[in-house]
């Protein structure tokens, strides 16, 4: 009788160990495929190609060692920064068995992902898939068109421009501003989110121009450049982004105009070279990093410049696997429906400190900062593009100043 | 509108305008001879620029210059010579559709080739900085050779603009060409028999002239003046796979505009397109600043307020394609056109 029970004891024991370890490692091993949607080829091809790059190596270094134990493996989709391509990728990617889809170039293209995703997991229960949004800014996505499936990692833009505003109202050099986006929803959010968080914060300072021109296409900025110049303008405020931004600069440098540029991605490829002979005035760019972030900042951009002799700026790559990987730790599974609730609302160790995944709206509440084009020193040594020039802080913005209400009325699976 | 803007918008506007001239005089140029319209004229702009920024990184910008255009042009001429004429019995649909079809092969062969990223083609450093600077001070208009002076930084309200160097380039470029391609037509022996072989080929090849030859020599000349252009609008603008896209609509437009087969008309039209968008961007006025400026009242509430608010210079990049279907409307041989349809 003993015996019996020793050993039911024993195996029970034993089964409860292996079924409590096995759950803890229920997704350790695994390998998690993750698309990336974004412009490969087209007039935006060079950020497209470096973020890929990006991804990859992000993954290369969270596959060494992270906390829920799994591969990380992206597949590449172009599509060529339309929303339909969009579409027609991430039906590719979920034939395929993806289920987690990662975008940033273009809320146009995010929007639709993010609305096809939404329908998907409704039809389909059992095949969700996750869309994490690493850049696309248009805050609509986390508002009127909020989804539980879709996670904003980059600050959207009512965010950037509590920022930018909090550091430009103290600036005295700043009088006429002259506003100059891309044409769709993004360029027309910078504008309107400007002119709103301005007017409040300080009505004097005023907009002598609002221009709006078509992305991508227009490769000689110089008529806009010349009306800037006779509306007086100080300081230039523009979300453009790629050749949209090298071209604006290029153009206002050739013309000698002067002014400051306070944009939002002077940091991505192309920009830099065209701003290493001076730009006339200062450039400052409002971002969720900057060249000299103590830790996984520093070591990555280095390690990232000797493997492919590029820079490393999408910054968010970091942040998006970490989330990743810790909601899948918590959850102890890949399934996208698990993986989502426990990212919902999580903390988590970014790479400039603690960040949150707010639960009302999915959007990452993080540090921004304002910085500034400036020539390398022995406390800010990188070198961008190989120019001796780097983004050194200027001013550091907490959460708590550049956070900003919701009106998402999330709808939350099973509820 | 104070007069420095009036003036760089102008000069902005010519530059753009004879860059588009010396691309559209080549398409207009082949069409007249030929009677083929090049789909893949664009795509010679295209090679220009990349050929020129290969040879810039081995032997300097200038030979780059001097070496591109032709080997464009040989380009041109050996595709003439082994597809195009081919296909020439077979009528101008058939003709129209290779060259479409070469449009999209060199536009793989240039991504194949060069890499789909955008390349960091600039200018000589002898031209890079400003040619002049147009001064406006309080009351008066100055104008200074090279760097602004002093007085810009130091004067309260002094508006300095710089020209750049390389634009002017360009522009002395192209009015070179006009000239020497209406010298070669009209002042010399093989210009007349083009000229001749334009409208009577069957008397001139009965002369004894090679007018297979003519051809050829027509097709690679026009390529060559398109190589040219995308040595100059490579380094001014970007050199990047999606560069022939960018120009080939505009391109057409100019020369439906002008008058196909005519290159006064290429050149006015061209012209013509350069000022009106330089200008349009630099106008915030709209339809209902008119109305409101006949008397009539125009608020957020009328009908139709997104349509009458729309300003001049969101829609300066589509003005040429509205002047297109104007012209085909009211003129469809165009404005200085020779040839029916």
């Amino acid at each position: 009788m003993t015996l019996n029970r020793t050993w039911r004891t024993t195996a029970l024991a034993a089964a409860a160990i292996t079924a409590f370890c096995g759950a803890a490692l229920a997704q350790s091993g695994q390998t998690v495929k993750i698309a990336f949607i974004d412009p490969l080829s087209g007039p935006f091809a060079n950020i497209g190609q470096n973020q890929l790059k990006s991804w990859q190596f992000s993954a290369e270094q969270f596959n060494k060692k992270n906390a829920a134990g799994v591969k990380f493996e992206f597949v590449a989709f172009d599509n060529k920064a339309s929303p339909q391509e969009s579409l027609n990728n991430l039906k590719a990617a979920i034939d395929q068995g993806i289920r987690y889809v990662v975008q940033g170039n273009g809320s146009g293209a995010a929007a639709a992902i993010s609305d096809a995703v939404t329908k998907h997991n409704e039809r389909n229960p059992g095949k969700e898939v996750v869309y994490i949004n690493y850049a696309a800014v248009d805050p609509d996505l986390t508002n009127s068109k909020c989804s539980f499936w879709h996670f904003r990692i980059d600050a959207d833009t009512s965010m950037k421009m509590e920022a930018l505003t909090s550091y430009m109202k103290d600036q005295p050099t700043v009088k006429n501003v002259y506003l100059i986006n891309q044409n769709y929803s993004h360029g027309m959010q910078v504008s309107r989110y400007f002119k709103e968080t301005m007017a409040r914060k300080k009505p004097e300072v005023k907009i002598v121009g609002d221009d709006l021109h078509p992305l991508g296409q227009v490769k000689d900025f110089a008529p806009f450049v010349a009306k800037m110049k006779a509306a007086g303008a100080d300081s230039i405020v523009t979300g453009n982004w790629g050749q949209d931004l090298t071209l604006l600069i290029k153009a206002a440098k050739d013309a000698g105009l002067n002014a400051d540029f306070y944009t939002y991605y002077a940091v991505t490829g192309g920009v830099p070279t065209a701003m290493a002979a001076g730009v006339g005035g200062k450039v400052r760019v409002v971002a969720v990093g900057h060249n000299s972030i103590p830790g996984t900042v520093i070591k990555w951009q280095d390690e990232f410049k000797k493997k492919f002799n590029d820079d490393w700026y999408t910054l968010q790559t970091y942040n998006s696997i970490q989330m990743l990987s810790e909601g899948m730790a918590r959850a102890k599974s890949v399934d996208p429906v698990k993986v989502a609730t426990a990212m919902s609302g999580m903390k988590f160790m970014g790479f400039a400190g603690e960040v949150q995944m707010r639960k009302a709206d999915h959007q990452l509440q993080q540090p921004l900062f304002i910085t500034e084009w400036s020539k390398a020193n022995a406390k800010n040594p990188y070198s961008v593009e190989n120019t001796g020039f780097n983004f050194q802080e200027v001013k550091a913005i907490p959460a708590y100043v550049s956070s900003t209400p919701t009106s998402c009325q999330m709808k939350r699976p099973g509820a | 509108m104070d007069l420095s803007f009036f003036l760089i918008s102008l000069l902005n506007g010519l530059s753009a305008g004879l860059l588009l001239f010396m691309l559209a005089s080549g398409l207009t140029l082949i069409f007249s001879m030929m009677g083929v319209l090049n789909f893949a004229h664009a795509s010679f702009y295209m090679v220009g620029a990349y050929v020129a920024y290969t040879i810039t990184q081995v032997v300097g910008f200038w030979w780059g210059l001097l070496l591109a255009p032709p080997l464009v042009g040989l380009l041109g001429a050996a595709f003439e010579r082994f597809a195009l004429r081919r296909v020439h019995k077979f009528g101008h649909v058939p003709e129209l559709l290779i060259t479409f079809g070469l449009s999209y092969i060199i536009l793989e062969l240039v991504g194949l080739i060069w890499g789909r990223q955008a390349l960091n083609f600039l200018p000589p450093e002898a031209l890079r900085g400003p040619l002049f600077t147009i001064v406006e001070l309080p009351g008066s208009l100055g104008f200074e050779w090279g760097t602004p002076p002093d007085i810009c930084k130091t004067v309260a309200g002094a508006v300095c603009t710089q020209f750049p160097a390389f634009r002017a380039f360009g522009m002395a470029v192209a009015v070179l060409m006009l000239v020497a391609v209406w010298l070669l037509l009209t002042r010399t022996r093989i210009g007349l028999i083009i000229q001749a072989a334009l409208t009577h080929p069957d008397a001139v090849e009965s002369l004894g002239h090679n007018v297979p030859r003519v051809f050829m020599l027509v097709f690679g000349g026009g390529s060559a003046l398109a190589g040219l252009a995308g040595v100059i609008g490579g380094a001014l603008r970007v050199t990047e796979p999606s560069m022939a896209l960018a120009v080939g609509a505009v391109v057409f437009a100019v020369i439906v505009i002008g008058g196909m087969g005519s290159l006064k008309g290429a050149f006015v039209a061209s012209v013509g397109l350069g000022v009106i968008e330089s200008f349009a961007v630099g106008s915030d006025r709209s339809i209902a600043d008119g109305l409101m400026a006949v008397g009539m009242a125009v608020t957020p509430e009328t009908l139709g307020y997104a349509v009458w608010s729309v300003k001049v210079s969101q829609i300066a990049a589509i003005l040429p394609y509205l002047l297109l279907v104007l012209i085909l409307i009211f003129r469809p041989k165009g404005l200085f056109g020779t040839r029916e349809g």
